[in-house]
Order: structure tokens, then C-alpha cells, then sequence
């Protein structure tokens, strides 16, 4: 679904990701982990198109699109998704707002509330917060929250969860994760994280350990747990 | 410069003088007084110097302006005739034909007498007189002349006397002591009246305990041949009145638009002016309001968007000369493609004006780098016991929030477009719901950027 090819990625002229490929496969579950500043966060907005990060050799493919020059619309509006490791605030602008924008065309905003609406109280996002501008007075939990309720609107093909456990209260991480997997099976996961623990709830079909931008092992749920475990250090050196 | 008189229709041709102030006095059968004020004024125009702050207005020349159209003078002959992009906006914007023609100056009036009619009855069942002011002039001498030119004098600034002396159309308002309208009261059903008069002048009368909103303009651009569009707002609220004046203005980027407007406010009442400007080459507007009552609020909600070739200088005034009196200012501002804003404001807390308070709160957003805003904020607290709160932001359209729509499969300019509407929404959410909607939009086609 989504391959990465030999892709070197710089910021300032400065490289972060080195030569990194995989291919996603349709419908699993990824974890991406690796310690503080190993690229993770820089792998998930250049495969989303930010402007920042500049792509110094190889390509992204997306289904059967060569995406890596895409703006990130395009690219958002071909399949893919990003749930931000710190959503901003949309001063004077809800989320309804947001995706009716979005989804101009496609949708009533009738049916659009709708489904907002459905998704919001299966995730236990207060109505009142669904009124304000996005993320106006949000808690960390609810903003990624409201983060995932974005994603499950937009049905998209893959859907990147930058950090979506942190800053998260357990409880809401419980939420969070049950509603992950209750829509996953359409859509393929990559879950971006330095914990294991939202592993509990599901299990990743595989596992990628990236650091200083280079991956470095692979492995099935079982590398998750381990690395939790016996950290990264230890069990790569650095 | 030449007047003709003939077939008692009355054209005047570019320029000034005492001879056509006073042609124009007796051709539209006024009383003396007002000939005298226009007269005086005259004078106090002549001699005024232009402003010495704010935007460039040197390319404004007197000599070439003409000072009375008739609206069957009207200048522009034909739909035809109408720049390409006016007519493109009016029609993203969908408005209908027959309105289309009458905005655009190319038929007189816009026939919407059925409509008018009934809300006529309604409104003289109550006592309220709704007119344009030379009709007033004829018909409520008496009332005009106690209220005319005494809140705004001719010497208040140039342009303040400019409007004195040559003034045509605008509205009169006077609502009685005790009534209430729910309804807004629209220029738009202002009949046989020159609705986008230059010099319009307008006049509000809010009686105790009485209480009117007054919309003016449209968000459809308003075209005009005319380079200069000088009004004058008078408005007396009396104890325990609400006015509400709201003023949603697209001008054609051509205009000079300088408007003095002012607020008298008594005890216990409450003036809010509301005022979204997009258009004009350069508008100067700071909506004032006298806080002169004990308990009196005033309050100033604007937004200006300027673009590329567009200063718009605007703000407010508020004196606190009373005892608990509070204030409000809501100043929005975007630039973008190199256009100019400037937000110019005074509060004023006099030394009686006890236990008083003032919020400020004037925000600026700048769409790329060649655009510019200014803040001229002062402050004169001469008591104490005051509260007195200010804030001032200058943002850049943030990159990251852009990708982030990005992200959700917003393009670029819908984004934008998004953004600028949510920076608005704390004044937008104020004005009636048909024309924030228009406003959205309008808003929208701008930044998209093809037009304009």
C-alpha cells in the first residue's frame, strides 16, 4: 500500500533519515519505535508532505502513485493520513467546519454531523468541545482524540499515528485504542511511538526500530515488548 | 467648472464652489439654516488642511470630483460597461440579476416596494420615521435641525466638512421613546433614495428605552465611477437606548473611502458599531463613541482586509466621560499581496469617569511577507480607579496550521481561506446571519486570488 524506497530525508540541509525503505502492506498494523530524535516523527510528515523536510534521494509510492512530489492535499486526498504528535489550536474554526471543507462535495453536512456526532460519543468527546475551534481547550487526551475522530471521517487507505499515546490519560488511551482496532480493517496502521504500551489492546503485525534514521531491525510484536523491556540502548548501542 | 439647471433636473459637473453649494441648496428647495451650514462648511473645507497622519491621500484631487449625481445620473451606462471582475465576484458571490444591475449602478432602484411596503406600515404603526435625510429635511425640519452637524461639526476635519457642505441621501433614522424593533432596519429597503450616496448623511435618533440595529452596505462590491466616498454618521442614544450599526462595505478598489461617524451614548445605554471593510484604495474610519451618561457602554467590533494597492486605516474612539462606563474594542485585520493596515485607536477615561472600564483587543494577521500592519493604540487614563486592559497581536498565517488542514486534504487556498474566516469569527459571529455567509465567501474569493 505504501512503499518507502531508499529515501534520505534532510532539514536544513542537515540529514535525518538515511536510505530508509519498507513496504506497508495493505491493511496491517506497523509500529515505528526508536528513542527521542531517532527520525520517527520526521519519517511520518515527509511521507505527509510538509514543507520543512526536504527529500534528497528516493521515492514514496501510494498505491500506484509516485507521491513523493504531491502536495500534501493531494497526497492526503489520495488515501493518506497523518494524526499529529501535537495538534495545534484552529483559532475560530471546529472540526466541522474543518471537514466540511475537507469533504466538500461528498458529503451533507447533514450527514456529515451525523457522523461526527456517532464517532465523538464512541470516543466520549464532550459535545461542547465538538462547538468550540479545534482543540480550543482541549487536554492532551481529547486532542488526540479528536485527531483519530478526523481520521475515521476521512476513511483514508493508510493512517501514520504519530505519538497518538502520548500526553494520553490511561483511560483515554483505552478509548483510543479500542477505536483503533474496532476500524482498522480497511486501513493500514502506522503507529508511531516510544511505548508499548497501546500494544496491549492490539497487536502490530510488525515492528521497525529506527535509530539515528537509519532502520535498524524489524521484527514482530514480540521486538515491541522487548524493547520495553531492555530499552534501546541495551539492546542496539548507539 | 459649469452647472445646468434645466427641465428642473439639476447636474453639476466636476469640482466646487460657494456658487454650486448654493445652486445645489436651492435646487433641492432646502431652508435657509441648512444653506447656511453648507456654507460654512464650505469655508472650514477650504481652509482645513488634510490630515497629516495616516494614509497618502495626495493623489486625491478635489478639482476633479464630481460633487452631486443624481441617481438617474448614474455613471455607469450599462451592464456591459462594468469591469470584468466586479462582474465576476457578483456572480461567485450569486446574487440575483436584478440586484446584480442595481449594485452596479446600472439601473437606479431596486424594486423591492412589496417587501418595503409592509415593513413601512409596520414601522409607522410604531412611530418610527425611516427616510432618507433630504426627505427628513423636507418633512422633519424641526427634528434635523436640533440634532444635524452637533455631534459631528463641520470643523471635526476635512473631510467632516466636506460632507456638510455638498451631503446628498444617506439615512434618517428616529425610533420613539419605548419601541423596539426586532428587526433590523436595512438601507437596502430604502427606497427612491441614492443608496450609495458619496456624501451620504446619516442620522440616528434612538429615544429612551428604545432600541434599533441599522444595516448598511453589501457584500457585493459596490461599484461607482466616483473617486471619493465621504459620509458623515450622527448617533444620539438616549438613557437606557441599544443601537446597534452595522456596516458590511466591499467598495471598488478605485474609492476614497473617509467616514466620520460618531455615537452620543446617555445613561445606561449602549452603542455598538460593527464594521467589516474590503474594499476601497484607502478607507479612514475610526467609529467614536461619547460615553457622556453614567452606566454607559460603548463598544467597536471591526475587520478590515486589505489587498494588494489597499490601505485601510481604521479603529475607534471612546471617551469615558461618566461614572462606570465601559468600553469594548474587537479590531481584526488581515493583509495580504502587499496591501497596508493600520489600526488607529483612542480611549480616553476623563478624570469624572470613575470606576470605568476598557477592553482592547486589536489583532492583525498577515497573509505573506510583502504585506504590512500597524498598531497605533493610545491610552489616556486620567483617573485611577479604572480598569484598563489591552491586547495587540501581529500573526503570520502559520505555516504549520496551513499544513495541517493540508493534511485533511484542504488545498492551499481553502486553507487559507479557512484560516482568515476563523481569525474574523469572534466579529463575524455578531452580524446577521445573510451576511456573514456572503461575507465568508467574499472572503473566501480573496484569498483564492483570481480577482481582485
Amino acid at each position: 500500500m505504501l512503499f518507502a524506497n531508499k529515501l534520505t530525508i534532510s532539514v536544513k540541509n542537515k540529514i535525518i533519515i538515511k536510505n530508509f525503505s519498507y513496504f506497508f502492506k495493505k491493511d496491517k498494523i506497523y509500529a515505528i519505535m526508536g528513542p527521542n530524535g531517532s527520525g520517527k516523527s520526521t519519517l511520518a510528515l515527509t511521507i505527509a508532505g510538509h514543507p520543512t523536510y526536504k527529500i534528497n534521494s528516493g521515492k514514496i509510492k501510494l498505491k500506484n502513485h509516485y507521491i513523493q512530489k504531491w502536495t500534501p492535499d493531494k497526497r492526503a486526498k489520495a488515501g493518506l493520513f497523518l494524526s499529529f504528535q501535537s495538534p495545534l489550536i484552529l483559532n475560530g474554526v471546529s472540526l466541522f467546519q474543518m471537514m466540511r471543507v475537507a469533504l466538500r462535495g461528498k458529503i451533507s453536512p447533514l450527514n456529515l454531523n451525523n457522523k461526527i456526532n456517532r464517532f465523538a460519543k464512541e470516543l466520549q468527546i464532550k459535545q461542547e468541545l465538538l462547538k468550540r475551534p479545534l482543540n480550543e481547550g482541549a487536554s492532551g487526551g481529547e486532542r488526540k482524540k479528536l485527531e483519530l475522530l478526523q481520521g475515521l471521517i476521512l476513511q483514508p487507505k493508510v493512517m501514520i499515528f504519530d505519538e497518538i499515546d502520548t500526553g494520553v490519560d490511561i483511560d483515554s488511551l483505552k478509548i483510543i485504542a479500542k477505536m483503533m482496532k474496532k476500524y482498522q480493517k480497511t486501513s493500514t496502521y502506522i503507529i508511531i511511538t516510544h511505548y508499548n504500551r497501546i500494544f496491549q489492546y492490539f497487536k502490530p503485525d510488525r515492528v521497525l526500530i529506527l535509530t539515528n534514521g537509519v532502520l535498524m531491525k524489524t521484527g514482530d510484536w514480540k521486538l515491541a515488548q522487548e524493547i520495553e523491556n531492555i530499552g534501546y540502548e541495551k539492546n542496539f548501542g548507539k | 467648472m459649469k452647472k445646468t439647471l434645466e427641465n428642473n433636473q439639476f447636474k453639476a459637473k466636476q469640482g466646487i464652489s460657494e456658487d454650486f453649494i448654493f445652486k445645489l441648496s436651492s435646487w433641492k428647495k432646502e431652508p435657509s439654516w441648512m444653506f447656511e451650514e453648507r456654507s460654512k462648511a464650505y469655508k472650514i473645507f477650504v481652509n482645513k488642511a488634510l490630515p497629516k497622519w495616516g494614509p497618502d491621500l495626495k493623489k486625491l484631487d478635489f478639482s476633479k470630483i464630481t460633487y452631486y449625481i443624481k441617481s438617474t445620473d448614474k455613471p455607469v451606462g450599462s451592464w456591459d460597461d462594468l469591469p470584468k471582475e466586479i462582474k465576476n465576484t457578483y456572480d461567485r458571490i450569486g446574487i440575483p440579476e436584478v440586484e446584480k444591475k442595481f449594485l452596479a449602478g446600472v439601473s437606479a432602484q431596486y424594486e423591492s416596494e412589496v417587501v418595503y411596503e409592509s415593513i413601512k406600515k409596520e414601522l409607522d404603526k410604531k412611530g418610527v420615521i425611516f427616510c432618507d435625510m433630504d426627505t427628513a429635511l423636507k418633512k422633519y425640519p424641526f427634528i434635523v435641525k436640533e440634532y444635524f452637524g452637533k455631534l459631528i461639526p463641520a470643523q471635526d476635519n476635512k473631510f467632516a466638512a466636506l460632507n456638510t457642505a455638498v451631503w446628498s441621501g444617506g439615512s434618517f433614522v428616529y425610533i420613539p421613546k419605548g419601541v423596539k424593533l426586532k428587526l433590523p432596519l436595512q438601507a437596502y429597503f430604502r427606497i427612491n433614495a441614492e443608496r450609495f450616496g458619496q456624501f451620504e448623511r446619516t442620522l440616528i435618533i434612538a429615544e429612551e428605552d428604545s432600541e434599533v440595529h441599522y444595516i448598511e452596505g453589501c457584500t457585493a462590491p459596490i461599484y461607482t465611477t466616483a473617486s471619493l466616498h465621504a459620509a458623515v454618521v450622527e448617533i444620539f442614544v438616549k438613557k437606557n437606548a441599544h443601537v446597534r450599526y452595522t456596516t458590511v462595505q466591499n467598495w471598488s478598489k478605485n474609492i476614497y473611502n473617509l467616514v466620520t461617524k460618531r455615537a452620543k451614548t446617555e445613561e445606561n445605554a449602549l452603542m455598538q458599531w460593527i464594521d467589516c471593510n474590503l474594499g476601497s484604495a484607502v478607507t479612514m474610519k475610526y467609529p467614536s463613541v461619547y460615553l457622556i451618561g453614567k452606566g454607559a457602554r460603548g463598544e467597536m467590533l471591526s475587520i478590515a482586509f486589505a489587498s494588494a494597492n489597499q490601505h485601510l486605516d481604521a479603529g475607534a474612539k471612546i471617551i469615558h466621560f461618566a461614572p462606570q462606563t465601559s468600553s469594548r474594542i474587537i479590531s481584526k485585520s488581515i493583509a495580504k499581496d502587499g496591501g497596508r493596515t493600520s489600526y488607529r485607536g483612542l480611549v480616553q477615561i476623563m478624570p469624572e469617569a470613575k470606576k470605568s472600564a476598557t477592553y482592547v483587543s486589536c489583532d492583525a494577521l498577515l497573509i505573506d511577507k510583502i504585506s504590512r500592519s500597524d498598531t497605533y493604540p493610545t491610552m489616556r487614563i486620567k483617573v485611577a480607579d479604572t480598569q484598563v486592559q489591552h491586547e495587540a497581536t501581529v500573526e503570520k498565517l502559520g505555516q504549520e496550521k496551513i499544513f495541517y488542514l493540508n493534511a485533511r486534504g484542504i488545498n492551499k487556498n481553502s486553507a487559507e481561506g479557512l484560516l482568515v474566516n476563523g481569525f474574523i469569527e469572534p466579529v463575524i459571529k455578531e452580524i446577521p446571519l445573510e451576511y456573514s455567509i456572503e461575507l465568508n465567501r467574499l472572503i473566501n474569493i480573496e484569498m483564492s486570488g483570481s480577482i481582485g
